[in-house]
């Protein structure tokens, strides 16, 4: 679990986290979203106790990270923006070097190792030096490196920057299926896809502050308003006299479709299809308008710089 | 604590292990580590044909010795790139943040570092120095005695630790391998000129300066290792900071730490220069009390030295030193050699220079200037009493009028020395050692103008104008 504060970094004059409050439980992935020097990578390494915050706390797997640093550092596990790996060294002895850091058994290090190579498909190259690996089998081996001490906590920096398509699914793949009920995952990512389908919660973050957090639902109808719905009818229909509820906007309308923004699908949308019904509207389908979470950062963000322009 | 340890060996035998699958690293090292004492077999034996002809049998006789300590240097300068590139390097390659992200403690990290950046100029010095070895007892030349042999290890083992040390503090503070390349230089040449000092010593002959030369190396490198570890940040070394010398930055830090906000010189003495002055003052604490020892030193060493040669002289030769004391000065010729500003130029000068020799030696030279200058006063009392002259008088009329107002301004000049050396061996978190160095300096600046020169000039004057005259008095009656 990852609770934080008012959790602030300054260096010298300049603000790089300014008065975050996070909550992430056990089971659930937080994703941090915001511009490069936007603050989330200052905020993990925070998180990891690598930086001393200069104002408000944070909590990670029970520990103060200002205060016990040390027991901070054993309960994560980190994928760092640059993987960090030794290229001398092979997969085995390199997960096997990080084992003996986090103070494994020989017997335990063994066990981790070969399980973590086989999961991650790099079982066949764990002999070969990583220097000669790909991109991808490198950024898994980094995963690899920060579960070896099958941590509560991962924060995850920018788990599949530089990737190439292939190699981002597996990744993001392997962090869907390390999901568990007792595991708290944090994602900095610019990749919107992958967090739309792998985060629970999601946070903005611009200039050092949390602009918006919460689940990818909440964020759609907090910044986009109520969900649209667009009903196509299989042939031109007159749709006057139709009487739709009062909660239900109306939006546009032609011979052959009609949009409408629903406050409360789930209470309108039979009322809306009973409507439509009464009038024996030919319906042919009746589906909300993908909203992506795309729509919603670059609305946030207009809207940042905006009231930053206005300043 | 043994489980900690073995962490410290677990980063130094994984960096050892990269270094020696490293062709770039182990070619150079084993060239030198194995030609080079074969040059300098060489050498010797060409330099013995030829110092033969003129029987110059004591520079033979310390070419062995001198030839092992440049053999053990040298293995030393090459290796110094790896210690260099211990953390910059890794901050370079990426490599640093999974390992200060890992449960290791900052010494772990550091420790490890430090035995890997050691360990291998050490092995290959020894190495080197065996094989030279071998090599001259095949040639007859003739072998140094256990007590030098001794010496020389310990001054090459004492050498690695100093220049590792020194790397480990550049490789820690910079931002750049490049950067950490260049700043090399600052520990290459005070150790070339060291060596210099010491080839002296080893020819020479003068086994106890060696001994103190190698106990002074160790308390140095020592010292460095303290720094290291006081200003070993894992914030610093994530930093993204490029190699720019920012000039206007250097300057705004120095003087707001200098100025401290004051808006008249007044308040500046009461509150900014008062502040730096209850910083020092357990250093002024200190300096009293080495002014107490090195008072006795001086007095004890002239009594225990000179007190022999002047019991061997005859009584005539007594007679004339005597005299020679109690002739009066050429007072006139004192005043106008020895101006006011001549003597408060020189005495200002004296605390500045104990300043920087302390600034680059973590106050041991400056504190050994200090302590040479203290003693002088015990050694000139210590040679009146053993000439029969009373000293006081003496003393109350040539010293103490100027000296009330000159010893403090010293001891309180040497005393920030003391301080600069202590604060930087001293951890302090929130600050590069780049912004402690400038605060420092500003500390030692606000005492220095505010404190050290109004008391030297007020001495200088004393000294110039009204000691003479109470000299004469004295020495007349």
């Amino acid at each position: 679990m990852i609770e934080t504060q008012d959790l602030s970094k300054q260096f010298h004059d300049f603000m790089a986290v300014d008065g975050v409050n996070l909550s992430v439980q056990s089971g659930q992935i937080l994703a941090l979203l915001g511009q490069n020097g936007a603050g989330k990578t200052t905020t993990v390494r925070m998180l990891t106790a690598l930086l001393q915050p200069s104002r408000g706390w944070a909590r990670v797997a029970g520990y103060d990270v200002s205060k016990n640093g040390h027991d901070v550092r054993a309960s994560v596990g980190v994928l760092t923006e640059q993987h960090g790996l030794y290229m001398r060294m092979t997969a085995i002895e390199y997960l096997d070097y990080f084992g003996q850091v986090y103070s494994l058994s020989p017997s335990a290090r063994k066990a981790r190792s070969d399980n973590l190579l086989e999961y991650f498909g790099l079982a066949e190259a764990a002999r070969r030096r990583i220097g000669e690996y790909s991109k991808g089998m490198r950024q898994k081996l980094a995963l690899a490196r920060a579960m070896m001490h099958d941590p509560g906590v991962l924060l995850l920096d920018e788990p599949t920057s530089a990737m190439d398509p292939e190699s981002a699914r597996l990744v993001r793949d392997e962090i869907s299926r390390l999901k568990s009920a007792s595991r708290t995952i944090i994602i900095c990512s610019h990749n919107l896809t992958e967090v739309e389908a792998l985060a629970d919660k999601i946070a903005i973050i611009y200039r050092g502050r949390v602009l918006l957090q919460g689940t990818l639902d909440e964020l759609k109808s907090q910044v986009l308003g109520a969900p649209e719905y667009e009903v196509k009818f299989t042939e031109a229909w007159n749709s006057t006299g139709l009487e739709l509820p009062k909660d239900v906007e109306m939006l546009s309308q032609t011979p052959t479709s009609l949009k409408v923004r629903v406050k409360r699908p789930e209470e309108m949308n039979p009322q809306i299809l009973n409507a439509l019904s009464s009038k024996s509207a030919p319906v042919m389908a009746f589906q909300e308008e993908a909203r992506t979470l795309e729509q919603v950062y670059l609305k946030v963000m207009a809207d940042a710089k905006g009231r930053e322009h206005v300043q | 604590m043994f489980s900690k340890l073995k962490l410290v060996w677990l980063v130094a035998g994984r960096e050892l292990r990269d270094q020696f699958r490293d062709w770039r690293v182990i070619a150079p090292m084993l060239i030198l580590t194995l030609c080079f004492p074969f040059l300098m077999n060489e050498f010797a034996k060409q330099t013995v044909d030829f110092l033969n002809q003129y029987n110059a049998d004591l520079i033979l006789e310390r070419l062995v010795p001198f030839s092992i300590m440049i053999i053990g240097f040298f293995p030393i300068t090459v290796s110094l790139i790896v210690a260099l590139e211990s953390f910059v390097g890794e901050k370079e390659r990426g490599t640093i943040e999974p390992m200060l992200s890992a449960p290791l403690d900052d010494w772990q990290l550091y420790f490890g570092k430090l035995l890997v950046g050691v360990a291998t100029p050490l092995l290959a010095s020894y190495v080197s120095i065996g094989l030279y070895l071998i090599l001259a007892s095949r040639q007859n030349l003739n072998m140094p005695p256990v007590p030098v042999m001794v010496q020389l290890f310990l001054l090459t083992t004492a050498h690695a630790f100093l220049m590792v040390s020194a790397a480990i503090v550049i490789s820690v503070q910079s931002t750049s391998v490049k950067a950490a390349n260049l700043l090399a230089s600052f520990i290459v040449i005070p150790v070339a000129i060291l060596m210099q000092g010491e080839a002296v010593m080893l020819f020479w002959g003068n086994e106890q300066v060696l001994w103190l030369a190698v106990a002074g190396v160790m308390i140095i490198a020592l010292l460095l290792i303290r720094v290291g570890l006081a200003h070993f940040q894992r914030e610093y070394l994530l930093g993204r900071e490029i190699d720019v010398i920012n000039l206007r930055w250097l300057w705004h830090t120095f003087w707001s730490n200098f100025r401290g906000g004051a808006g008249s010189v007044g308040f500046w003495y009461r509150n900014v220069l008062s502040a730096a002055f209850r910083r020092i003052l357990p250093a002024v604490f200190f300096t009293v009390l080495i002014a107490g020892v090195s008072l006795w030193m001086g007095y004890d060493w002239i009594m225990v030295n000179t007190a022999e040669t002047i019991a061997l002289a005859s009584p005539e030769d007594l007679q004339k030193m005597e005299e020679q004391v109690r002739e009066l000065p050429d007072l006139e010729a004192i005043r106008n050699s020895i101006s006011a500003p001549f003597l408060f130029l020189n005495n200002t000068r004296a605390v500045a220079v104990i300043f920087l020799a302390g600034l680059v030696s973590f106050s041991v030279l400056g504190i050994l200037l200090y302590m040479v200058n203290i003693s002088l006063i015990g050694g000139i009392f210590a040679l009146l009493q053993l000439l029969g002259v009373q000293p006081w008088p003496i003393f109350l009329a040539g010293i103490v009028p100027h000296g009330i107002f000159e010893i403090p301004a010293l001891m309180i000049g040497s005393a920030v020395a003391l301080y600069f050396g202590a604060a930087l061996v001293t951890p302090q978190t929130g600050k590069s050692m780049g912004e402690i160095i400038i605060e420092l300096l500003a500390d030692w600046a606000k005492i220095f103008i505010g404190v050290v020169v109004p008391l030297m000039a007020i001495a200088a004057l004393i000294e110039a104008y009204i000691t003479p005259g109470l000299l004469f008095n004295v020495l007349g009656s």
